[in-house]
């Protein structure tokens, strides 16, 4: 498994357990994850594979990394 | 053997606190103590030591070899002292002309049929038979030396670390009831009667084949030396103690270590010890010996490529070198290339100074611990329900509990002291629930049997512990109170609503755990109603892709029966390492300061950059596993590590390999060459537990002292060759002392606000939180309110690990230890303890070895997707069909090859205990084992002269 294909794995892994656990907000807390356990080269590669399209990430996952990215953005 | 400078008192203390207090005269004196203790204990401490053998007062009275025979007015004959107890008014004297002769009668019926080599004697000088004799004025044996005897008798020297001589045994039985009582094997016994009694281990068989676990209780309790260590027989009596705290499993034993000068001769469970209460297991009392063994490397070596060899340089060059390519290595690829990884080995202190020394330093949080790859969802999971990531209670806790669940946790081999003190709780009736894939020992040992044991498939945790808590709550036994009273009420009812569904029932996931719903259901009633509930879970929840749910959910069982926030319940995690806790609580995880305090947080980030005088990284850093994935993609390029081994601990260790390689510089500080150090450019000679001071923190929280008894064989302390690192680099660090590092733990650290090597002294040692609140410490955490405030619970559902059998992996692998080895083995293979597990063996299910034509003891080969390697099978009912377990203590395994790169999907710990794999009989060691280990043998090589 090549890094990025690890990084979507893990993102659609936290995003399906959070689903659960944070029904109200899944997208919010996967995001949430993201920011405060993955080093930022980390979410810069989730980022980038969005901007490529994003092929194998979930819904819940795809749109917390899009969250990322708007937060990068701005910030930015 | 008596412990040197100790005084014994007789017979066991008995409750001040619970019991009314009596007053009585002995010899004159008038004193008064708690109601139940024994003529002989208060005695002892009156001053008087009434003579004795049998008794010890670290087990029950017995009364058998009337040495401390004692007058009681009004009373007739002559009672024993250690089995009367006192009473109010009583008026007794312990010496007497007629207690004298009956006292010199005894002994010369001992004296008559023992060796008279005290001379000789590897006990002369600290022997309890020799000090009574001479306590009761012994001068002649009337009955003469040439009667029948047992002087002939063979010596048993099966067990690599003591021997017991029947000639110097003197049927006290205290060896036979330590056993019994302190450890719980009852391998030992009386057999025959009168003149022809003697010791037997199990059925006769010698102490090495016989179920001694070697903890050394009976050796401890042998009051002659019938039962000595081999070491004291080689070097002699030691002369002097120093208390310090085991370096093995997580319970974090105390010991004497008792030294000849500067030569260590034995190491005897200290019975103040607030964690062992005076026991040991195999590990601590005697696999010491690594800390000589001629692999230990004593000198600094470092190389520009892992293909050249070792050479040995000075300190001086080997730190400057170290401190040049870090900087090299971060000029070159940006201050985030580098990072490293504390040891759960190494103290308290040492860890605090590489996670400061890769914040302060190197500039970034690139710092991990091993606790990645075991306790990490436990400090995730108790986190987010309790508020702090740390167990619940002390180990005495677990006299008062009424019913015991063990998870995924094989105590009796993983932390068998505590295991002990379970057992004992078990024998005086509480009842056990053990939800493990393996007929572990504890499920079934002398006169204990769980009242349950739920055989889950491996990977069903959480759908398991959902199923329990779906009979708490539709059968209406939540602790309805409790829950209003300390948790969110709101959450509560989300999180019963889910569980209650239908499909988390018993029988909906019977099918799915392979657990009888009956079971099951009697379990959670036995948990919810049975008193006091306390769960003990291990790695066996923590090393799954649903790990930290798992934590959450027996949290969330814990909070709905009411089990949490005083003695006998609660939730506690039973930690791998010794000083896995404390490398967690000194900020060694990337995305934490000391104290579990994000490194987001501002005020936190503040205090650090105040104290260390730089700015630091407010981003969390890279994990182990994500290090090594950055290092194959380019970004990583040097890692320094202490006293961790990670090709050999780490999952998938292919991928390992490849991140390691892929690195320029890897710096290996450690006591051998171990397998990661195939990889290193650096190797940085560590020091023992033995050689330094500091502190280790237990799974109770509780912080002990580590003394320094002999000087680092390598020249320095493991904290100063850190320290030795952080000045090269540029910083200005001056620590003198390991007090000193512990004054600026406390200083940044809430929850460390007391702790001081002057407390740890004064205390014995201090269970955090350690505050101006509870200055002398926390044992109980969350009594009147959970750290976080209310209580969280959290909706866990069942999701299956990806990790599937199938046609081409049949079987499921589940990994773990064993008693006499530890972690990867690089202490105890190294030590005696080998005679108990020189290899890791495959067990396997008899149906499933006889579908595939094995025998027992035959090699086959265990494949996944991972990898593949061979080992010898043992065919066994302890595994359940379908599922293999093996250990990974022996680098010519490698059992990690097999394991994959799943993991916990909030902390990344590996998926250690599902791994699908097939099993088939094998010729000999795989390809990659044979190329591994050419390998091996090439990067240890080291030039044969110090290049000068």
């Amino acid at each position: 498994m090549s890094t990025v294909d690890h990084l979507v794995y893990m993102a659609n892994q936290i995003a399906r357990e959070l689903a659960s656990q944070c029904p109200d907000r899944p997208v919010a807390a996967t995001r949430d994850h993201l920011r405060q356990f993955w080093d930022p080269r980390m979410r810069q590669a989730i980022v980038a594979y969005l901007d490529g399209g994003g092929e194998h990430l979930s819904e819940i996952a795809r749109g917390a990394v899009a969250m990322l990215h708007e937060t990068a953005e701005r910030a930015g | 053997m008596a412990w040197i400078g100790e005084r014994d008192l007789g017979t066991k203390a008995v409750s001040a606190a619970m019991s009314a207090t009596v007053t009585l005269r002995i010899d004159g004196q008038n004193l008064a103590v708690p109601e139940g203790t024994s003529i002989m204990r208060a005695a002892a401490l009156a001053g008087t030591d009434i003579p004795k053998l049998c008794a010890t007062d670290t087990l029950e009275a017995f009364g058998s070899c009337r040495l401390c025979l004692v007058e009681i007015d009004g009373r007739n004959g002559y009672p024993a002292s250690c089995t009367t107890p006192v009473a109010d008014g009583m008026v007794v004297r312990t010496q007497t002309d007629r207690l004298a002769k009956l006292r010199r009668g005894v002994m010369e019926l001992y004296i008559s049929d023992h060796p008279l080599d005290c001379l000789t004697c590897s006990a002369n000088g600290d022997c309890e038979l020799q000090d009574q004799a001479g306590a009761v004025g012994l001068r002649d044996v009337r009955y003469g030396y040439e009667g029948l005897n047992h002087l002939a008798a063979d010596k048993d020297e099966s067990n690599p670390y003591f021997t017991f001589d029947p000639a110097k045994c003197i049927v006290c039985s205290r060896c036979v009831r330590a056993c019994d009582e302190i450890q719980g094997t009852f391998a030992l016994t009386i057999e025959g009667s009168g003149f022809g009694s003697k010791v037997v281990a199990s059925q006769n068989d010698s102490f090495l084949d016989s179920d001694c676990v070697s903890c050394g209780a009976c050796v401890q309790a042998c009051p002659t030396s019938a039962l000595i260590e081999k070491s004291v027989i080689a070097q002699g009596t030691p002369d002097k103690a120093v208390i310090t705290t085991c370096a093995y499993c997580g319970v974090g034993c105390t010991f004497r270590a008792e030294m000849r000068g500067e030569q260590l001769v034995r190491m005897v469970p200290w019975k103040d010890g607030k964690a062992n209460r005076g026991h040991s297991c195999v590990k601590g009392r005697f696999a010491w010996g690594y800390a000589n063994h001629r692999d230990r490397i004593l000198k600094p070596m470092i190389r520009a490529s892992v293909e050249e060899p070792w050479r040995e340089v000075s300190w001086d060059e080997a730190i400057a070198y170290t401190a040049g390519e870090f900087r090299r290595i971060q000029a070159k690829y940006g201050k985030d290339s580098v990072g490293g990884i504390t040891s759960s080995r190494c103290t308290n202190e040492e860890t605090f100074l590489v996670q400061k020394l890769i914040r302060q330093g190197f500039g970034n949080n690139n710092v991990d611990t091993c606790a990645r790859v075991c306790h990490s969802p436990t400090g995730y999971g108790l986190k987010t329900t309790f508020g702090t990531s740390a167990g619940t209670q002390d180990f005495d806790s677990v006299a008062h509990a009424d019913v015991i669940m063990v998870i995924g946790a094989n105590p009796t081999d993983g932390h068998p002291v505590f295991a002990s003190r379970m057992k004992q709780r078990l024998r005086e009736g509480a009842k056990l629930i053990v939800i493990d894939p393996r007929r572990t020992d504890i499920v079934r040992t002398p006169h204990i049997a769980a009242t349950y044991h739920l055989p889950l498939r491996p990977g069903t945790n959480v759908a398991v512990l959902t199923a329990i808590a779906h009979v708490v709550v539709t059968e209406g036994l939540a602790d309805e109170a409790f829950v209003r009273e300390r948790c969110d009420w709101s959450e509560f009812e989300d999180w019963a609503a889910f569980v209650a569904q239908p499909q988390r029932s018993p029988e909906a996931t019977e099918a799915l755990t392979g657990v009888p719903a009956a079971d099951l259901r009697a379990a959670a009633r036995l948990f919810a109603i049975g008193g006091n509930g306390a769960i003990y879970y291990g790695l066996g929840v923590t090393e799954h892709s649903q790990g930290s749910s798992t934590v959450m959910a027996i949290a969330n069982l814990a909070m709905a029966t009411g089990n949490i926030g005083r003695e006998g319940v609660g939730v506690n995690p039973l930690r791998g390492q010794n000083n896995v806790q404390g490398a967690c609580d000194m900020g060694s995880f990337p995305h934490e300061y000391s104290g579990y305090r994000h490194v987001s947080d501002p005020a936190t980030r503040a205090m650090f950059e105040q104290a260390w005088g730089v700015t630091l990284d407010a981003e969390p850093g890279l994990r182990i596993p994500n290090m090594l994935d950055a290092a194959t993609d380019g970004t990583f390029k040097a890692l320094f590590i202490q006293g961790e081994d990670i090709l050999q601990s780490d999952p998938n260790t292919h991928h390992v390999a490849a991140g390691l390689a892929a690195m320029e510089c890897v710096v290996v500080q450690d006591l051998f060459l171990n397998e990661t150090a195939n990889y290193a450019h650096v190797f940085l000679p560590g020091s023992t537990f033995l050689e330094k001071d500091g502190t280790f923190t237990n799974a109770e929280r509780r912080i002990q002292r580590v003394r320094k008894v002999m000087e680092p064989l390598n020249g320095y302390g493991d904290w100063e060759i850190v320290q030795l690192v952080a000045k090269a680099i540029g910083l200005d660090w001056s620590y003198a002392h390991p007090s000193e590092i512990m004054d600026e733990i406390a200083a940044l650290t809430p929850t460390f606000a007391t702790v001081n090597y002057d407390a740890l002294d004064r205390l014995g040692s201090l269970q955090w939180p350690a505050t101006e609140a509870a200055p002398d410490g926390t044992p109980t955490m969350h009594v009147d309110q959970f750290v976080r405030g209310k209580g969280h619970f959290v909706v866990t559902d069942y999701i299956p690990t990806d990790e599937k059998t199938g046609p081409r992996f049949p079987l499921l692998l589940t990994t773990g230890r064993i008693l006499s080895q530890y972690n990867v083995g690089a202490q105890t293979r190294r030590t005696d303890n080998i005679a108990w597990h020189p290899e890791d063996r495959l067990e396997i299910h008899p149906h499933d070895a006889e579908n595939r034509g094995m025998r027992d003891g035959d090699w086959v080969s265990l494949r996944s997707r991972a990898g593949e390697t061979t080992l010898r099978a043992l065919i066994t009912e302890r595994v359940a069909p379908g599922v293999v377990y093996t250990t990974f203590h022996h680098p010519a395994t490698q059992a990690n090859v097999i394991t994959t790169d799943y993991s916990d999907w909030a902390t990344n710990c590996p998926e250690y205990k599902v791994t699908a794999v097939q099993v088939a009989i094998s010729n000999g060691p795989s390809d990659w084992q044979q190329s591994y280990q050419a390998q091996a043998e090439r990067s240890r090589r080291v030039l044969p002269e110090a290049a000068e």
